[in-house]
């Protein structure tokens, strides 16, 4: 009797267990989905509301003023004009921001490469780490303080991407690291057996059979650093005319987002920018991937 | 023989770089804040007062302080069991599948989409439902904040808690089904003990990203420089506030924003610290 009945009571246990285990799963699936559901919302929204200006002129035209957006809107009609002083300036400010960060980071990584476990070089690990956990537009005070007080005095493209260039470092000093110890350290000791000297290898050894790893790493630090808003505002300002001046204030496609969104007239062409911004992104990040996986293959 | 020596010394050269500016930021940032401490002292960290008349200039950081903190830490609890949720879909339920790497791969983008563009979305699309939801009649705060932030510290904490979890031997969980346990009980019972720190230090990473976050913010919570009374009041943060301020923003002012800045710098400093320390104790 007593037997039966705790069999019976496992069972029934065994039912509570299961249909527990169920519902847990079913949870965590719901949940997962309306994890992801905010990235299909917002592409959608901004697909759908931002195709519409996206012409030829938006790539050719630099931003219209108040006025002529103005008038358009009120005649119903698509707001003139583009957003190519924010594309150069963006291009303006990446190209510099990566032309400091990409080589530093590079030889820092290296750096750290082959000083593993010493303390000093535990030190430079840790401080890059806590770079990367600086808030961006606290970099942007720095860059202000450093290079728009002393170096430009006003506003400029310089200061822009001296912020945007220390967002990168630490990625950039992670990514080669991790890449040169994945390298076979025979390869490297092959060619210093054979008497070639160390930079020759670092050159001609090491960066390129490194080279998919360390370019998935300079990708991934650009397409970070592309959408950035806050520390430009403290450091180029924007400008309303295309500007290749390193020492003029140079607008952004994030700034000028942010200028559309502060101007009801101009408020129309903040979709067309974000999707315009979204795509070099996820192309940045897809790209990044393929290298990733292609040579992980 | 003496090139490689030049080598050496160029490599070890290069990384005083990291020095000079980590240091350099500590000390400009120090530098500038100095006379807004040195007229205020501990008030500037605990008054409530902030007016930049001139004349009657007063400058306390608390309710940006309070505005920071609030937002972050709700959005820490929407996150939990949402990267919680899609952490164990990746990496245990779903592991190596096709699902997985779809949701996965929609968990990048999200890391992906720039701040503003969070903004935006938030402001047109987030705002106006919690509106029609009759939560609140602007929409603006802390709460629309800290969802926004959820979202967008939740690709941080899912890839890093999804790979600890990845990581907990099959042996272990293969011991506990031998023994009858269901799905649910082997992750509650073996999954999440061994892969605790590491989920924990996850989420503390992600609310690192969130304290700083500036752009969504700011278009969110309503600029008002006030210490928050509940859920739905409005109220600024420190990133918001450096923002919306700086560009008007002189003399004394300009001092008191950077000593926002440094105050930033630190907290987050210690915020990441932790969960690094965390994370290097697991390896």
């Amino acid at each position: 009797m007593s037997t039966e009945k705790s069999s019976i009571d496992l069972t029934k246990n065994n039912t509570y267990r299961s249909v527990k285990d169920k519902v847990f799963l079913w949870t965590v699936i719901v949940i997962s989905i309306i994890t992801i559901s905010p990235i299909v919302m917002i592409i959608g929204k901004l697909v759908w509301k931002g195709f519409r200006q996206i012409n030829f002129s938006f790539f050719t035209a630099v931003t219209p003023s108040t006025f002529e957006a103005m008038t358009a809107v009120a005649n119903g009609e698509i707001i003139p004009g583009g957003i190519v002083n924010g594309i150069t300036g963006t291009l303006l400010l990446v190209l510099m921001a990566s032309l400091i960060a990409i080589p530093v980071g590079i030889i820092i990584g290296l750096f750290l490469y082959e000083n593993p476990g010493k303390r000093y070089a535990d030190l430079i690990r840790n401080l890059s780490d806590i770079l990367q956990g600086v808030p961006s537009i606290v970099l942007g005070l720095i860059a202000y303080l450093w290079v728009v007080k002393n170096i430009t005095q006003g506003y400029s493209a310089l200061a822009g991407s001296v912020a945007l260039a220390i967002m990168m470092l630490p990625l950039i000093i992670r990514s080669t690291e991790e890449t040169m110890k994945m390298i076979p350290g025979t390869l490297k000791e092959a060619g210093l057996a054979l008497g070639v000297p160390y930079y020759k290898v670092i050159i001609k050894v090491l960066i390129p059979s490194g080279i998919s790893g360390l370019s998935t790493g300079v990708l991934l630090a650009i397409s970070r650093i592309l959408g950035e808003t806050a520390p430009l505002m403290l450091t180029t300002l924007g400008n309303p005319m295309i500007n290749w001046d390193v020492t003029a204030p140079t607008s952004a496609v994030p700034l000028l987002i942010w200028d559309f969104y502060n101007d009801p007239n101009m408020v129309d062409l903040i979709w067309s920018s974000s999707l315009f911004l979204m795509g070099f992104v996820l192309t940045l990040n897809i790209i990044s991937k393929r290298i990733s996986a292609k040579s992980k293959a | 023989m003496k090139s490689d020596t030049i080598t050496k010394y160029v490599l070890l050269f290069s990384s005083f770089i990291i020095l000079l500016v980590s240091g350099g930021m500590i000390f400009s940032l120090l530098g500038d804040a100095v006379p807004v401490f040195e007229k205020f002292g501990w008030r500037f960290i605990t008054s409530t007062d902030w007016n930049p008349t001139e004349g009657r200039e007063s400058y306390g950081a608390l309710p940006f302080i309070v505005g920071t903190l609030s937002t972050s830490i709700l959005a820490l609890l929407i996150c939990l069991p949402m990267a919680f949720s899609t952490s164990l879909f990746i990496a245990e339920y779903f592991k190596k599948s096709a699902f997985s790497s779809i949701i996965s791969s929609m968990v990048d983008l999200l890391a992906g989409v720039p701040s503003i563009v969070y903004g935006l979305w938030g402001f047109y699309t987030l705002r106006p439902f919690i509106v029609s939801l009759g939560l609140d009649p602007q929409g603006y705060g802390i709460f629309t904040s800290g969802l926004i932030l959820a979202i967008m510290i939740i690709p941080y904490a899912t890839s890093l808690s999804s790979e600890i979890i990845a990581m907990v031997p099959n042996e272990l969980k293969e011991a506990a089904y031998a023994l009858g346990a269901t799905r649910m009980e082997v992750i509650f019972n073996v999954i999440l003990p061994g892969a605790r720190s590491g989920i924990i230090a996850s989420f503390i990473l992600a609310f690192g990203r969130a304290l700083g976050e500036t752009m969504a913010v700011t278009m969110l919570i309503g600029n008002a420089n006030i210490i928050p009374t509940g859920l739905f009041s409005t109220g600024n943060s420190m990133a918001s506030v450096i923002a919306n301020q700086f560009g008007e923003a002189d003399g004394l002012k300009m001092s008191a924003l950077i000593a926002i800045g440094l105050l930033l710098f630190v907290i987050t400093g210690v915020v990441n610290f932790v969960g690094k320390f965390i994370i290097k104790k697991l390896s």
